[in-house]
């Protein structure tokens, strides 16, 4: 009981700073705008191949709003996610050593889940906004075409793990210094890796290929946002959230050992 | 007495440096003490270690009987703490800022708006309650500290250096502050401004290079260290005269003319020579205009202990 206040106090006051300052309005902005132009690039694709389908049928079988629309749409928002999730993370745990205010956080009584989980939580949340107001697409689909909206939500779904997972991994990035521009480049960096490291099974790297396929944050959103939801990709990316909070953890506890 | 802080042995590195060596001190539960020290002196270290922001390298700090390190969580319960330079989330408003102080530090959910309202009233923050802390002044800033610590009423308040940087109005205004919290509170302030620690302080602590150098009240200290009493005295006369006659009388141990008929006189072992001094000069039959024992200031005894300190090592 003591402990949820505890985790409350910090997500409240976490969401306040996002309220109050630029970064939450200005990523949102950018995130609603590229995701726009994306969707309504796609529909107007969508649309141009539906007027062929007229005159051929054979095509007219293929079109799915969902694949010609949607997929591609949920992986190009997997790529803005990659360039805007250092930029929401970098402040969370950099910026309270920076100015000072760690030595309040850690002399409150506040466990370090407490604060981990308020902050994680916060960014959490702030994205979720992010990805609410994107509903807006669909809706938009729907007054024209057929929308299969369970494999919808499970693109969301996928698109929400994959954001959560994002956010774990800035967060500990920016546990790790106490200048945000590095925290952002250290996040970038890292994404970027666990991005690409599944390109190795497609040159064909014996044996490893496979393992680092396992590891990319790619290959487990693809089958999201097919409409497939499988428990390993879950998996994955609920252990990959929990190892990234953890080494946070194991990063705030060094604060008071060392030196 | 109960004892709300003790400090056994207490030692921090950082890194090769050695910031504090084995300090020892007790602190009674409702004291108003001290800790004076000059710059770099260890002060801001020791307190943090007590606040459960630094682990010690050696040593143990306990409050309420409480170890600062392994039942960190217990102890920052029972404290609250500004820290030197004030550091507070600029990008809320004040109230925000103390309301996630109240939140975090467990105040039931029923009490909050009491208790911000209570800390806000004896902060003197009704004005700012809505502003950005980022748009307050220093003064302003320096309150808003003072009452994130008081917040929840912590049995213990470690205040670091409460008054730096303030204009003299607001320090004599936050000195009032910290006086009227005395009794609620038990108090541990750092300082390097020696007359503050004076007013404020049941005891002092002086701090040197990482060591304690002396511990006592304040009126003590100045009676213990001044080495031998003194006593000022103004006869308007022949100077040379004068001081010649005042150091035939045994106890004296110096005579300084400052000009126009004033002397100081320094005696030997504690002793009053007041009444000789008086005599002498009715005796001679001239004019007594002051005759008064002088204590030595808080100022000079520090700097007696800190550069005597500094000598035996030269020395050794």
């Amino acid at each position: 009981m003591k402990d949820t206040g505890s985790f409350l106090a910090v997500l409240r006051k976490e969401l306040a700073i996002y309220f109050t300052t630029p970064i939450f309005y200005i990523t949102g902005f950018f995130f609603l705008l590229l995701g726009g132009y994306f969707f309504y690039a796609n529909t107007l694709y969508y649309s141009l191949l539906s007027y062929q389908a007229a005159q051929n049928i054979q095509l007219a079988s293929h079109l799915n709003p969902l694949q010609m629309v949607f997929r591609p749409l949920f992986a190009t928002l997997a790529v803005v996610l990659l360039l805007l999730v250092p930029l929401l993370t970098m402040r969370l745990l950099a910026e309270e050593k920076r100015a000072g205010t760690a030595e309040l956080l850690f002399t409150y009584p506040l466990t370090d889940w407490a604060i981990i989980l308020g902050k994680f939580g916060a960014a959490l949340l702030i994205y979720a906004i992010f990805l609410g107001f994107t509903v807006v697409y669909p809706l938009a689909f729907s007054a024209v075409g057929q929308l299969d909206w369970g494999a919808l939500a499970s693109g969301y779904l996928g698109m929400f793990l994959l954001g959560g997972a994002c956010l774990a991994l800035g967060l500990f990035a920016s546990s790790l210094t106490e200048n945000q521009i590095i925290a952002a480049v250290t996040a970038f960096a890292l994404l970027l890796l666990f991005w690409i490291i599944g390109w190795q099974q497609d040159i064909g790297a014996p044996g490893w290929g496979g393992f680092f396929g396992a590891l990319s944050m790619m290959d487990h959103y693809d089958s999201f946002i097919r409409g497939v939801i499988d428990t390993r990709d879950l998996v994955y990316y609920l252990s990959f959230i929990y190892f990234f909070l953890f080494l946070t953890k194991r990063q705030l506890e060094s604060r008071r050992w060392r030196a | 007495m109960e004892m709300m802080i003790e400090v056994q042995d207490l030692t921090k590195y950082y890194g090769p440096t050695l910031a504090i060596s084995r300090l020892n001190f007790k602190v009674a539960a409702g004291e108003i003490v001290g800790f004076l020290g000059p710059n770099a002196a260890g002060k801001t270290t020791t307190l943090k270690i007590l606040a459960g922001f630094l682990a010690p390298s050696g040593g143990a700090a306990r409050i309420n009987g409480r170890d600062c390190l392994t039942q960190s969580l217990e102890v920052r319960q029972s404290l609250g703490y500004l820290p030197e330079a004030v550091p507070l989330y600029t990008d809320l408003t004040v109230t925000q800022f103390l309301r996630f102080a109240a939140q975090a530090k467990g105040v039931e959910a029923k009490a909050e708006t009491r208790e911000v309202e209570r800390v806000v009233a004896a902060c003197g923050l009704g004005e700012v309650r809505h502003k950005l802390i980022a748009a307050l002044s220093k003064g302003f800033r320096q309150r808003v500290g003072l009452a994130q610590a008081l917040i929840n009423t912590p049995p213990l308040l470690i205040l670091d250096e409460p008054t730096i940087g303030l204009d003299p109005s607001q320090i004599v205004e936050i000195r009032q502050l910290i006086k009227e919290l005395a009794g609620a509170h038990t108090v541990i302030l750092s300082s390097h401004i020696l007359p503050e620690v004076s007013q404020l302080c049941q005891r002092v602590i002086i701090i040197n290079r990482g060591q304690i150098v002396a511990s006592d009240t304040a009126e003590n200290l100045s009676r213990q260290l001044g080495r031998g009493s003194r006593v000022r005295l103004t006869v308007p006369g022949p100077d040379a005269e004068v001081a010649a006659a005042l150091r035939k009388i045994p106890q004296v141990q110096e005579v300084a003319g400052e000009g126009e008929g004033r002397f100081l006189v320094v005696a030997a072992n504690d002793a009053d020579v007041r009444p000789q001094l008086a005599r002498l000069v009715v005796e001679r039959g001239w004019d007594l205009l002051e005759l008064k024992a002088q204590e030595f200031t808080l100022e000079e005894v520090f700097l007696n202990l800190v550069t005597e300190e500094e000598t035996t090592e030269e020395g050794s």
